[in-house]
């Protein structure tokens, strides 16, 4: 008779768990249906829809794209009067799509080269002209204030970039003009941002024939750099370079040009994990402040005092288990006297 | 009464016990260690701590599993089933008799024997340890190591934070459990006795 009698409190624990799982499958579905690299992916398909013609001054940039829009290009011999088929240099070709999704997009090619160029051959001098950075243009400009381009050089400055290469090391050999989108503040999708910023530590540290345009040191072993990181995948995947490497960034740049040494690096896990992270000080700080805002406060503050890994420097949390663990040696301190005195 | 000495522990008791309290303290050393890591001063070496935390821990479900085998083949795991109608006096008596009576000498409410070798409030906090808090922290230990299984979103928030967070807060819990269970073990007929049976296996009676 007992064996058919169910406890109520059964009844309630399995609700509750049902209840638990319900929502933890809701949650992670909805996590993929808002894959927040979705408008990203929106422009790129914009863009791409829309023919290269449409953009100002693609009409007047196709005599440059005709030969340097791809891998091979040619011209008429004059002395033999017959078509001669070269390769161009992989260096200097530039992809029409992905100059067109660029931030200069709508530039022309001699807003930046000379117009000399218009002339084929090119003359051999040309090349020996200076490349503009990034201040000549936008130094200065109220249009780009935003962007804190003087801070950003004076970062740059300070930086070990700076320090060991001074003049070899420009914005271009990290920022290409042709190619360069900007990222970590358009793009929603935290992963794609890092997978972007990265890249471009990569495009040097990863590649030994661009690092040694500066230097003639072998290229470090990243992997091998980086082995007494805990996760070390996970980490490379979730965390940008920047975000160990650079000297404290402010709030108003989102990337960090203050590129510090190897031994300046953060190697303490609570400065990330803990409630004062230098994560959150400027691209999670801005995510994070995205969610808060977006699914209120209690989760926000879930959130940002969380830890992970054994790093949590949560005040509140830290001094709550004090508490417990002095009650705790308290009373068997107390229990203990009172034992001997009986 | 005549002091007796009972049989409570055999062999394989004592064996799974001190490789349960060797694994379970280096686990709160290396925790407590990396919670609070300082490359400047560290306790342990972080990598290092990382390393013994994680072994020990696979070792510690291994002894785990060989917990729930013992308890389910050698019929000591009666000693985990709680009763529940009356569970609440019968904790209160043994909480009263712990802050009152034990200083009053009067005798234990619930004496040790053969068919029941744990108190009420014993049997309780052994059962909340062992078979709630251990699942849970080594469920969450094992996710951690392997954070891909991880929902990457848990009631709106990260489900990584909130399996960190419960490892954290259930291996405090432990430790405290630690504290009280070794002070607990030194209330036996002297204060070394109860120690000396998870050695020896024979209980002393008072």
């Amino acid at each position: 008779m007992n064996s058919s009698k169910v406890r109520p409190s059964w009844v309630v624990i399995v609700l509750i768990v049902f209840t638990i799982i319900l929502i933890s499958v809701s949650y992670s579905f909805d996590s993929k249906a808002i894959v927040p690299g979705g408008d990203t992916l929106k422009s790129t398909q914009k863009t791409n829809s829309k023919s290269f013609a449409e953009f100002k001054n693609a009409q007047e940039n196709e005599s440059c794209l005709k030969c340097h829009g791809q891998s091979k290009y040619s011209y008429e011999n004059n002395e033999s009067g017959k078509q001669v088929f070269k390769r161009m240099y992989s260096e200097l070709i530039l992809t029409r799509t992905i100059f067109y999704e660029s931030n200069h997009r709508n530039f022309k090619c001699i807003d930046c080269h000379s117009e000399d160029y218009k002339t084929f051959p090119h003359a051999g001098n040309l090349r020996m002209a200076s490349k503009p950075n990034c201040l000549d243009c936008h130094g200065g400009d109220e249009m780009y204030a935003k962007y804190h381009f003087e801070n950003i050089e004076k970062e740059f400055q300070e930086s070990v970039h700076s320090e060991k290469h001074s003049q070899d090391f420009t914005c271009w050999m990290c920022h290409n003009g042709h190619t360069y989108k900007i990222n970590a503040r358009t793009n929603e999708n935290i992963k794609q941002t890092i997978i972007y910023d990265n890249a471009i530590c990569l495009t040097c540290h990863g590649d030994i024939t661009k690092y040694q345009l500066l230097t003639d040191k072998e290229n470090p072993n990243l992997i091998k750099k980086h082995e007494w990181l805990p996760n070390q995948q996970l980490h490379f995947k979730s965390v940008r370079c920047i975000e160990c490497h650079t000297k404290k960034i402010n709030d108003s740049t989102l990337v960090g040009h203050n590129i510090r040494p190897k031994a300046e690096a953060v190697k303490k896990c609570e400065e990330c994990h803990s409630s004062n992270s230098v994560l959150l000080a400027a691209l999670y700080k801005y995510k994070i402040r995205e969610t808060r805002n977006a699914k209120g406060f209690f989760t926000g503050i879930i959130t940002s005092n969380s830890y992970v890994i054994g790093a949590n420097r949560n005040y509140y949390l830290n001094l709550l288990s004090l508490i417990i663990v002095g009650f705790v040696v308290a009373g068997i301190v107390i229990h203990t006297v009172f034992r001997m005195l009986k | 009464m005549s002091a007796e000495k009972l049989y409570l522990y055999p062999v394989w008791i004592r064996l799974w016990h001190l490789v349960n309290a060797l694994f379970c303290l280096s686990l709160i050393m290396t925790g407590i260690s990396m919670q609070f890591s300082n490359p400047l001063v560290p306790m342990i070496r972080f990598d290092i701590a990382v390393s013994i935390h994680n072994i020990t821990g696979i070792l510690l479900s291994i002894n785990y599993i060989g917990f729930l085998l013992g308890n389910l083949f050698t019929g000591n795991g009666r000693n985990y089933k709680m009763a529940f109608p009356g569970l609440s006096t019968r904790l209160k008596s043994q909480f009263h008799y712990y802050i009152k009576g034990i200083f009053t000498g009067d005798l234990p409410p619930f004496p040790i024997s053969i068919e029941k070798k744990f108190n009420p409030l014993q049997q309780f906090s052994y059962v909340v340890i062992m078979y709630v808090s251990v699942p849970v922290l080594l469920v969450t230990g094992w996710s951690l190591m392997y954070p891909e299984v991880i929902p990457t979103r848990f009631l709106s928030t990260s489900g990584l934070h909130l399996t960190d967070l419960l490892h954290i807060l259930i291996g405090f819990i432990i430790s405290l459990f630690m504290f009280v269970h070794i002070y607990f073990c030194t209330i036996g007929k002297t204060t070394v006795s109860n120690f000396m049976s998870i050695i020896n296996g024979y209980h002393e009676t008072h």
